[in-house]
């Protein structure tokens, strides 16, 4: 028997029973539009944590004042700064260190003619781009020189430039920051949101001396409230923390059995962890949609044995004018795997569409990837196949005169 | 003479039931030339159908030799066994057995399906074959929408389709009235005598068996008679 005419009976019977066709259907509609669906939910949170990761910079340690316990930071870490822009340096000195930013944050109001936006004021040197890998867009970045005169000099994130400036060029300019006046001299290219959502281009750069002495003040002249610390290699992340540990212990002069007055977090770690945490969120959604990939499957299965008890005699006759088991075998076989086929296209298109649709209006990242469809569609054959298998075999054993006498 | 289209020797079939073995056919011998027409008669139980359904390789003997041109059928498996109902024989069952889905011109052709023959010969050839029984306009017509006797002749001529050697009827007029039944035996009897086609018939009436030329009795699962019938005679 020639597969098209294989194709054209198997086709044949299923329109015969529209209705029922059309539900077994559903099954597999509901089953890969869930797993296209969840694929793309998952996709979408694991893009924006790699993203994120990627906007953060690489082999990263944030140093924070006070210690920490084995539960988490002390009550009070922080509040008493005993970092300082020394101890910054005598890092920056250390081997296995790549660069260091000193940082005194802080907010402030921003203000350009009518235009005013009050922004995350960052004081830092000029290692903050290496250490964050943060190109600047145009412009320059402030010198060791203008950190030791404390220069009034700014770099913008493209948010507080969209909102200062609109559309017009800021470089050279002067901005009042909490009234003073600034001159812009660079800007940062865009970052994107960070790992725990907030929008990092919404941030200005000055050096760390005039945050301190100027912009903000200090109770505690001369410190920071942490480092950002890069470390030459991932391989070196563990020397670049004992050797930090030790030199801060020796400088703050802390006796041996005494806790750290400061804290190491290795911030490339927790990256790892948050994007780790991204791809189980995404496996997981997969293996739940899956169940109703496997549930839609039984559905065919179900069906398609009613469908073989009901068609006995039909089978006894095709059997008597010539069909081989084989035929038989073959055209319930293809009747459950076009069901699939047909049900997980028509789901495919449904996941794709939802997942627009959430898209647009839940304002979520989904990420319909080309791959998971080819799965779902994959995966669904070999469900029909899978679950038509055991039906079609029944038909294609039954002997003919039994087939004929059936009632 | 030339050589027998069926030969069958000792021919046995059991059915194994709950109640033990039934011998429902117990040594048949029967020799069926080329261009017969055998009508089978016998009363009820007595292995007529048993009979039948072996004669069209639906069903295999449990002991005994079954010589279909020339060829022992007996042992063979199932998938040859359908290769030669494919090719070779053709049935008229007495319920008709239409596919209820599909129109008559495709219930003639689906014996061409499973031959390989391709769709557009497929149809003409469905077609000649309607127009030969009388139903060249009926051809769009599902089984629902045809009498008893129109649907058994749409049966006949899907059992001609594949041109077979042996055609076999088990009570074809079964379910027909009088009328009708003429209708059907002489489109039998017209085939068996213009086109040479090999025909036994099982039948429980006489003027039935009258059509064929030969006619073969069965009692017990045995031949009972074997005698010239009024078809034969001139
Ligand atoms: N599938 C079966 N299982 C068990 N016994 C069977 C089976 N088919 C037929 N028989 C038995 O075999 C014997 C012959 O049956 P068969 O159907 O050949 O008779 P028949 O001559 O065609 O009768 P009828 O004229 O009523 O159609 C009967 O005794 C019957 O009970
Ligand atoms: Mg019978």
């Amino acid at each position: 028997m020639k597969l098209d005419d294989l194709a054209g009976e198997a086709w044949r019977a299923l329109g015969a029973n529209r209705l029922r066709s059309a539900l077994t259907m559903l099954g597999m509609v509901i089953g890969v539009g869930a797993v296209v669906l969840m694929l793309a939910i998952g996709a979408g949170a694991q893009y924006m944590v790699n993203r994120a990761i990627a906007s953060m910079g690489t082999n990263l340690f944030i140093v924070l004042s006070g210690a920490s316990t084995s539960g988490g930071l002390r009550f009070g870490a922080g509040t008493t700064p005993t970092l300082t822009l020394d101890d910054a340096e005598a890092i920056g000195e250390l081997p296995t260190v790549a660069a260091v930013a000193p940082i005194a944050p802080g907010t402030a109001q921003f203000v350009y003619g009518a235009s005013n936006w009050s922004t995350l004021v960052r004081g830092t040197t000029p290692g903050y781009l290496k250490v964050r890998d943060w190109p600047l867009a145009e412009g320059r970045m402030f010198t060791r020189a203008e950190v030791r005169s404390s220069a009034r000099v700014v770099i913008l994130g493209q948010t507080v430039i969209e909102n200062l400036f609109g559309g017009a060029d800021p470089l050279g300019r002067v901005v009042r920051i909490n009234s003073s006046p600034y001159t812009v001299i660079g800007t940062l290219a865009p970052k994107g949101q960070s790992l725990d959502g907030r929008d990092q281009d919404d941030v200005a750069i000055i050096p760390v001396t005039t945050a301190q002495r100027q912009l903000f003040g200090s109770r505690f002249p001369g410190t920071v409230r942490y480092l950002l610390v890069q470390a030459r290699s991932p391989k070196l992340m563990q020397r670049a923390r004992r050797q930090m540990e030790a030199l801060l212990r020796q400088r703050h002069r802390i006796p041996a059995g005494q806790p750290d007055d400061f804290t190491i977090r290795n911030l490339t770690a927790l990256a790892q962890t948050a994007s780790r945490t991204a791809r189980v969120l995404s496996i997981m959604l997969g293996a739940i949609a899956s169940i109703s990939l496997l549930v839609g499957g039984i559905g065919i299965m179900n069906i398609m044995l009613v469908s073989v008890t009901e068609r006995t005699r039909e089978i006894g006759i095709r059997m008597a004018v010539g069909a081989r088991s084989r035929d038989v075998l073959l055209q319930f076989l293809l009747e459950a795997v076009i069901l699939s086929i047909l049900g997980s296209l028509v789901g495919a298109a449904l996941g794709v569409g939802i997942a627009w649709l959430v898209s647009e209006l839940v304002a979520m990242t989904v990420v319909v990837t080309l791959w998971s469809i080819v799965l779902a569609v994959v995966v669904a054959a070999a469900i029909g196949i899978f679950f038509g298998w055991y039906p079609a075999r029944r038909a294609a054993r039954l002997r003919p005169i039994e087939a004929l006498r059936y009632e | 003479m030339t050589a027998p289209l069926i030969r069958i020797e000792d021919l046995h079939k059991d059915y194994v039931t709950g109640a033990g073995r039934v011998p429902a056919l117990d040594g048949i011998d029967l020799e069926i030339g080329a261009g017969e027409f055998v009508a089978i008669m016998g009363p009820s139980g007595s292995g007529k159908s048993t009979f039948m359904n072996i004669l069209g390789c639906l069903d295999s003997p449990t002991r005994g030799r079954y010589l279909f041109a020339g060829e022992d059928v007996a042992g063979l498996d199932a998938d040859r066994l359908a290769a030669v109902r494919s090719g070779a024989i053709g049935f008229v069952f007495q319920g008709f057995n239409l596919l209820a889905r599909m129109d008559a011109l495709d219930n003639v052709a689906l014996p061409l399906v499973y031959a390989g023959v391709a769709r557009a010969s497929r149809r003409r050839r469905a077609a000649e074959l309607l127009e030969r029984v009388g139903l060249g306009r009926h051809a769009h017509h599902r089984p629902a929408q045809l009498s008893g006797g129109q649907q058994q002749r749409v049966a006949i001529a899907r059992a001609l389709v594949n041109a077979p050697r042996l055609v076999l009827a088990d009570e074809p007029t079964g379910n027909l009235d009088t009328h009708t039944s003429v209708e059907i035996m002489r489109i039998f009897a017209e085939l068996n005598r213009e086109q040479g086609l090999t025909l036994v018939l099982v039948t429980h009436e006489a003027d039935i068996a009258g059509y064929a030329r030969r006619l073969v009795r069965f009692r017990d699962g045995r031949i009972a008679g074997d005698e010239v019938a009024g078809g034969g005679a001139p």
